[in-house]
Parts: structure tokens; sequence; C-alpha cells
């Protein structure tokens, strides 16, 4: 792998940039794998990477059956925060964050993250009351969260209609949050495992598992089979179909979630900010468009479209806290299917089948685990016993009972 | 946006209804006697299918009566709505896949 830095710039100048080297080799799949990884998203590349860099297990393929990143990894609206509620949802998310703030050197790839703050908006007492325990309990993780008086927030964002419809009463900031580039981080992970010899295999499909005595063995693909001493899944809304091939069904359901982007504008939005009451939240991309996310659809579905009702339902609020915006065109709308658990907090599990794992129901909010997820999911993979961290997000919590219930604090806020 | 029949309204726009998730999961009547596992499996677990999907929908801003709906979660396509109790309608898997 040719190192990026300024002399490597310079260097290519010279012959006007057309001696870059390919980033990722395009391989045939070899017959066996130490490891197999379904999903070339942002999750499971970032576990490849964490596996060839932490585990030293570099015999690793990734299945891919479109290209990588081509998913919901492509298709987010790029947040990265780590405020949530319980104590594990911080481990895992604050274990990201601090993955995050290194990506760019760690990968050699410039992920453009930036910690440019998040702001969560409330707007009746019941908010203020969440935000207050949300933040306090945050504060007692050891992770930055600040309370916002209308004022402050006005500062911040000084086109903001406080005195809207559910007027702005007050907000909880992250200074640490921000947004990252989705592709860079698909691309970056990408790289870098490659570079240390794993496999990325696109435009394969996996049409099954072979196993035997309740083991794993491999993965049939649209390649023919390709041989695994432990697979795991990474494939967000398509898990149930996956898992429904190894024999088991898991509590998860799949929902279309869409976002749109508008015509690039001048700088105007230097933070994120979102209100999860009134469903709009909103950032500016450094190429000018606002990213705007919208809601999921109420109905299963694999469309990777959404319903019209949910852009309208978006918008509004939108429009009435931001009145500046109103007569903005938006360019792109889009859906990506996002796999959905009650308690609205991930999977990452050994399943029914022996060495067979899964990373999944991540719902509406998985781009910002992306390095933590890999991470604790890799360390998992290679020990075959589950990380401390991913520990609590077992399968089995759904028969025990022991749910991390997240929703009041992510069911709709990325 | 879908269009959703209602078996006693007739045709209308989504946005009347709510959807429920899947349909023809019977409540155990063994209560006393189920398992962690049987209890978590009948309470969280679905099949949530790429396909052919039987589900339920209420008509909340209309008659607010219950039925289920036969739907392709692929392609969005509904093959029909059927009352609760009434047998689901078997549809052609060589429909469904198109």
């Amino acid at each position: 792998m040719n190192r990026y830095s300024i002399f490597s710039l310079i260097r290519n100048s010279v012959n006007y940039h057309q001696d870059w080297q390919r980033a990722w080799r395009s391989p045939d799949p070899k017959k066996e794998y130490d490891v197999v990884i379904v999903g070339g998203g942002g999750h499971g590349l970032a576990t490849a990477y964490y596996l060839a860099k932490e585990c030293g297990i570099t015999n690793v393929a990734i299945i891919e059956k479109g290209w990588i990143g081509g998913g919901n990894t492509g298709r987010n609206t790029t947040i990265v925060r780590s405020n949530y509620l319980w104590d594990e949802s911080a481990g895992i998310y604050e274990h990201a964050m601090k993955l995050w703030e290194n990506l760019s050197t760690d990968l050699n790839y410039n992920v453009m993250f930036s910690q440019r703050g998040l702001l969560h908006l409330a707007h009746s007492v019941h908010d203020m009351q969440e935000i207050g325990r949300r933040g306090n309990a945050i504060h007692l993780n050891g992770i930055d969260s600040e309370f916002l008086s209308p004022a402050q927030i006005k500062e911040m964002v000084p086109f903001i209609n406080i005195n809207c419809r559910y007027p702005v009463m007050g907000a909880l900031l992250q200074k640490r949050g921000g947004t990252a580039r989705h592709d860079a981080v698909a691309w970056g992970y990408a790289r870098a495992a490659d570079a240390m010899g794993v496999d990325i295999i696109q435009n394969c499909e996996v049409t099954g598992f072979r196993m035997e005595n309740n083991t794993v063995k491999g993965v049939e693909t649209s390649r023919g089979f390709i041989g695994a001493k432990k697979v795991g899944c990474v494939v967000a809304g398509n898990c149930s179909v996956l898992a429904e091939m190894a024999g088991f069904r898991l509590p998860i359901e799949s929902f279309p979630l869409q976002a749109l982007v508008s015509e690039p504008i001048k700088p105007i939005l230097d933070c994120v900010v979102m209100s999860g009451s009134i469903h709009a939240y909103i950032s500016q991309s450094d190429k000018g468009e606002l990213v705007i996310g919208a809601g999921s659809d109420a109905y299963n579905s694999y469309s990777q479209r959404g319903g019209f009702d949910i852009i309208e339902e978006t918008v509004g609020p939108v429009v009435e806290l931001y009145p500046i915006f109103s007569r903005m065109k938006m360019l792109r709308q889009w859906g990506g299917i996002v796999d959905v658990t009650v308690d609205r907090s991930p999977l990452i599990s050994k399943t029914p089948v022996d060495n067979l794992f899964f990373n999944c129901g991540w719902g509406t909010g998985g781009f910002k685990a992306t390095p933590g997820s890999g991470n604790v999911f890799a360390h998992s993979i290679a020990k075959g016993e589950m990380h401390p961290i991913a520990e609590p997000f077992s399968i089995n919590r759904f028969n025990s009972g022991a749910l991390i219930d997240e929703g009041a604090a992510a069911a709709v806020a990325h | 946006m879908l269009i959703i029949e209602c078996p006693w309204c007739g045709k209308r726009d989504q946005t009347e209804f709510s959807c429920h998730g899947e349909a023809h999961i019977a409540r155990p009547l063994n209560t006393e006697e189920l398992s962690e596992e049987e209890w978590g499996d009948y309470v969280f677990f679905r099949k949530n299918p790429k396909g052919l999907h039987y589900e339920r929908w209420v008509h909340a801003h209309g008659c607010r009566r219950w039925f289920n709906v036969a739907r392709n979660t692929l392609s969005d396509h509904i093959h029909g709505s059927y009352k609760p109790g009434e047998t689901p309608p078997t549809i052609d898997t060589q429909e469904v896949s198109q």
C-alpha cells in the first residue's frame, strides 16, 4: 500500500495523477478462509480491519453482494455521537467515539471526521426532563454533554425559530459529536484491511450456509462455495434473510429509513441539530448540501424507497424550525433498509449455530458506531467469546428480559 | 405510498391505517408453563421475510377495525386483504418473486 501524504500528493501531481495505485485489490475467492465476513459495509469492513490489525488474523474475506459501502453505509446522514442513556450503550458508542477521534491517522485515509458539535433540542417539559436525565447519566459515564438555554442555542444557530409551534426550551450539546464522510469510512477501512491481506470480494452474494453438526463450515455464494472456520454476518436490513438460511429467527424487523439532501448552499449551519420530538434533524455537508434525516416507515419493507408521507412529515418541522430553508430545493431522496430491534439496541452475538456470529440490529443509527462495532466484533470472533463491551448485546437478552431500552434516546435520533 | 383495501370500507390511502406487524401469531394458552425461551420467541422474534408477508393493519382513522394484508415486502405490491379469522389467501410464489 502506498502511503498517502503530502509527499505522495506532490510526487503524483508531477505525473498528472495518473499513477495512483488502486486502493484495494479485486481478488478471486480462495477455497477457505479463517474468517469470512458477510457484508461489505462499514461495520463489516471495520471488523475485517481489526481482525487483521489487532487479532493477527489476516486470512479473512469480506463477501459483498453489491459494491462495498453501497448499502446503509452510503445512505445514512453521517452523524456521529455517543450521548446515550444506558451504561451498555455508553460503553460501545463511546468506544467508537474514541476510535473515530484517531481514525484518519490510523487508516492513513481522511475520513473527514468533524467534531462540530451536536445539539438535541427539547420542546416540552417532558423533553427537558428527558435531556436532564440523559445528560446527567452521560456525565456519570464520563462523556461530555452540556445543557444549553434557548439564548445559547440562538447563539449557535442564529436563524433558528425558537418560538415555533413547539417552542425550543433547551438543548443537550455534545461538543465531541459531529459528522464523518460516510463513503470515506468504507473506503478507508477497505484500503487498510486490503493492505494487510484481507480479500474484498464484491458482486458475490451469499445464498446459504454449509453446516455440519450444527457448526458452520462455510458459505455458498453466487461464485461457488467458500470455506470458513468462522463466519461473521454484518448485513443490516438483510440479517433476517441470512438468519433464515442458517435456520433461526431474529428479534428484528426491517424498515425503510429515508434521508434527503438539498441543493448546495454557502456555509450556514456549522453544527448538527436534531430534534427527536418533532423529528427534524439536519446538518450541512462540506459540499454545502443540507442533509436531512427522515423517519422510518411504519411497515416492514425491503424496498429501499420509503413512503412520500414520511418526507412531508420531515420537511414540515424543518421549515417550522428554520423558516429560512423554506424555499430550498431538495436534490435527492433515498431509502435504506434498517434492522430494528424492539429495544433499539444492536445485536452483537453468538447464534444457535457454532462459529457463526451476527452483528446487526443497529436500526436507524448504526453509522456512528462503525469503528467500535467492528472492533468489538473482531475481538469476539477471534476469541470465540464475546468482548466485554459486546456481551450485554447478546441475542439472549430477548429471552432473559435484560433489554437495553434506548427507545427514548435513540428511536428517531441518529 | 400504499393504497390499502379495508375489507369494510374499501380502498383508502395508507396514511389512514397503522401497521402492527406479522399476522397469525397465536398467544400461547399454557402461559404459566412457558420457558423464558418460549416467551421471548413469542414476544420478540419475527420472520421478517423478504417477499410475501402476512401482516396486521388497523383502519385507525376510519372504521378502526383490524384486518390482515398479504404484501410483498420487496416490491410493496399488495396481494389482498382479508378479515381476521379468515384463511389467508394462497399466493402463487411465482407471482411473489416478480
